[in-house]
């Protein structure tokens, strides 16, 4: 511990030391002129930032305390509550936020789960590792709406796709994918693209292990399956949570699968899908404005949950 | 599968020569396994390329045809329809948001790091917060202003909302980036009489300029990929490349090797960057929680 500090104190008196008083009074001047123009570097973003959706966010507020249908834009009233009560009783809401809650709580689980799988096995020297990762991250490069379309037309057609021709080699009989579980054809699609994205954060929380403690387990005769259970699980949690966490928020926007590859069919009708329809095909813009806040307050509660890991996850670097 | 049955192996098999090659073989098989899993994961992509240079007969064969004779004809029929604009469309909103959202988030993430203090914090956990903004939240009010002002169809209207969209990412990435530039450095520069400007753009930038390329990148592939507002704000003039895709669903008869080529086209840049960029791509996408 003396030792450690010793030559640090001795390294910054001679630099430290010597300048500080004469540096004090002129920090003060400058310490004011570095606010000011610190405060003049941040608020063009910041204006921007608010303009484009803190703004829309009040006004679509507005909206949904309102009667308000574009076929009919005379009408338009006060509505009270009227909007946020026919979101709950007119029976779209519910079974909407339930097909959310699949697909995106099936789709985060999956890719989890796949995601700490690939993350071990790359976390070890193996001939062609770079290229492996490289390969591995391309998913969550493509484009959404390439990913649906491939996976709808090409991957899980009934008659040509090469899910089906896969599952043959096993003697699975062909499956209707798009006709009979559209539900699962979005899984699939959405797990496929964050696999990697989860992949990477847990990899990068796997490096961060200390190699000298890992070493030190082994030293102590403890299997390598015992340590991966007592001390790699623990150190990745909160990268874990991290990972789904932001592959929620993420994937709670789902739309591009919903309206490429479903169109809402089949219990895929997402909460954001479902007020892309009210508000662009019903017009009904203060139902859709309703179905955006509260879409918006659920994603708030998760969006808490993930700033706080974010910041733990700092603090704990900060250490 | 008890703790017991799992550590007596390792403890009888203590002798070196035995345990050299149990390892080896194990090692092998695990590599397998991964290059196995990783095929896999690549295989969709790899289907895509290689249906794109198809005949849309051998591309609708069964069972799937893995030799032929490879052709163009599907790149040439998808720049018939129209695919020049749609990419331009495309790489003019992309590189434009982009270079805006940049233009403003370096000096904006440079204050937050220099001063994160007191109101400072509260405006990062602001830009934060707006990244887990669901476009549900204003895609309303944007879309009823735009139509009133004429202004859907437009690729400026769409390149705003962009920029609104990558702007927090683009602050926090940088401002990830900024915190680790050494005190040393810039307050040497401080005593070297460098104003606060000149700090920044010629002190601090050129330290982070692979950090802030990272940052450019992401909101670049954001932009490229973006289909909710493309495809509800643009319709003839500024079709980008997501909605241009999108309208193969409606597609009769046989398309599938015609969208293989055209999903290629669109996703060969964004790959490409990424496949350069990929170290720093996931610090940029965990938003600097992880190094």
């Amino acid at each position: 511990m003396t030792a450690t500090t010793q030559p640090r104190t001795a390294e910054l008196a001679p630099g430290q030391a010597k300048p500080k008083k004469p540096l004090k009074v002129q920090l003060k001047g400058q310490e004011l002129a570095e606010r000011k123009f610190a405060r003049k570097l941040i608020t063009p973003a910041l204006v921007v930032a608010i303009l484009i959706t803190q703004v829309p966010f009040v006004v679509t507020i507005y909206y949904s305390f309102q009667n308000w249908n574009l076929a009919r834009p005379q009408d338009r009233s006060f509505a009270g509550f009227d909007n946020y009560v026919a979101v709950i009783t007119n029976g779209a809401f519910l079974p909407s936020l339930w097909a959310t809650i699949r697909i995106v709580g099936g789709s985060v689980i999956l890719s989890l789960v796949l995601g700490l799988i690939l993350a071990v096995l790359l976390d070890r020297k193996f001939r062609g590792q770079a290229l492996a990762r490289t390969l591995l991250i391309t998913p969550f490069l493509v484009m959404p709406a390439a990913a649906a379309l491939i996976w709808k037309f090409s991957l899980l057609d009934f008659n040509t796709g090469m899910v089906n021709y896969g599952l043959s080699f096993f003697g699975i009989p062909p499956v209707a994918w798009n006709t009979d579980h559209p539900g699962l054809t979005i899984v699939f699609t959405l797990t496929w693209q964050y696999t990697p994205f989860m992949m990477l954060i847990l990899l990068a929380g796997l490096q961060s292990q200390a190699g000298e403690v890992l070493e030190a387990a082994d030293v102590d005769g403890a299997s390598a399956l015992q340590t991966f259970r007592y001390m790699t699980l623990p150190h990745l949690r909160t990268y874990a949570e991290l990972a789904t966490l932001l592959g929620t928020v993420m994937m709670i926007q789902v739309f591009d699968p919903v309206n490429i590859m479903t169109k809402g069919a089949g219990d895929t009708k997402t909460l954001p899908y479902l007020l892309y329809e009210r508000a662009f095909i019903g017009q009904q813009i203060g139902e859709a404005a309703a179905y955006g806040v509260v879409t918006v307050i659920i994603t708030i509660v998760i969006a808490t949950a993930a700033l706080r890991t974010l910041f733990k996850v700092f603090t704990e670097e900060a250490r | 599968m008890s703790a017991a049955t799992v550590s007596a192996p390792s403890r009888s098999t203590r002798t070196k020569g035995s345990t050299l090659t149990r390892r080896k073989v194990s090692g092998y098989l695990v590599t397998a396994l991964t290059w196995i899993l990783v095929l896999l994961f690549f295989f969709p992509v790899l289907w895509m390329v290689i249906t794109s240079f198809k005949t849309e007969g051998e591309a609708a064969s069964y069972p799937p045809m893995f030799i032929f004779d490879p052709t163009w004809d599907r790149y040439i029929e998808v720049f018939r329809r129209g695919m020049g604009l749609y990419l331009g469309n495309s790489a003019a909103v992309s590189v434009l948001s982009t270079i805006v959202v940049m233009a403003l988030a370096i000096p904006a993430a440079y204050a937050l790091s220099v001063r994160p203090i007191g109101k400072w914090q509260d405006a990062l956990f602001f830009f934060i917060s707006t990244k887990f903004m669901p476009v549900a939240a204003s895609i309303i009010p944007v879309f009823l202003l735009l139509r009133s002002l004429n202004l859907l169809d437009n690729l400026w209207s769409l390149g705003v909302l962009y920029i609104g969209i990558n702007l927090p990412l683009a602050v926090w990435m940088m401002r990830s980036f900024f915190a680790e530039v050494p005190r040393a450095v810039v307050e040497a520069a401080q005593i070297d009489g460098a104003s606060f400007n000149r700090e920044l753009w010629r002190v601090a930038l050129p330290i982070v300029a692979p950090g802030a390329a990272a940052a450019a990148l992401i909101c670049f592939i954001f932009a490229w990929n973006e289909y909710f507002l493309a495809n509800l704000l643009t319709a003839v003039v500024a079709r980008t490349t997501p909605p241009f895709l999108g309208s193969f669903v409606d597609g009769r008869g046989q398309f599938i090797a015609v969208l293989s080529a055209a999903s290629t086209v669109a996703v060969l840049p964004v790959i490409a960057a990424g496949w350069l960029a990929q170290k720093r791509l996931v610090r940029g996408l965990a938003m600097g929680a992880v190094k």
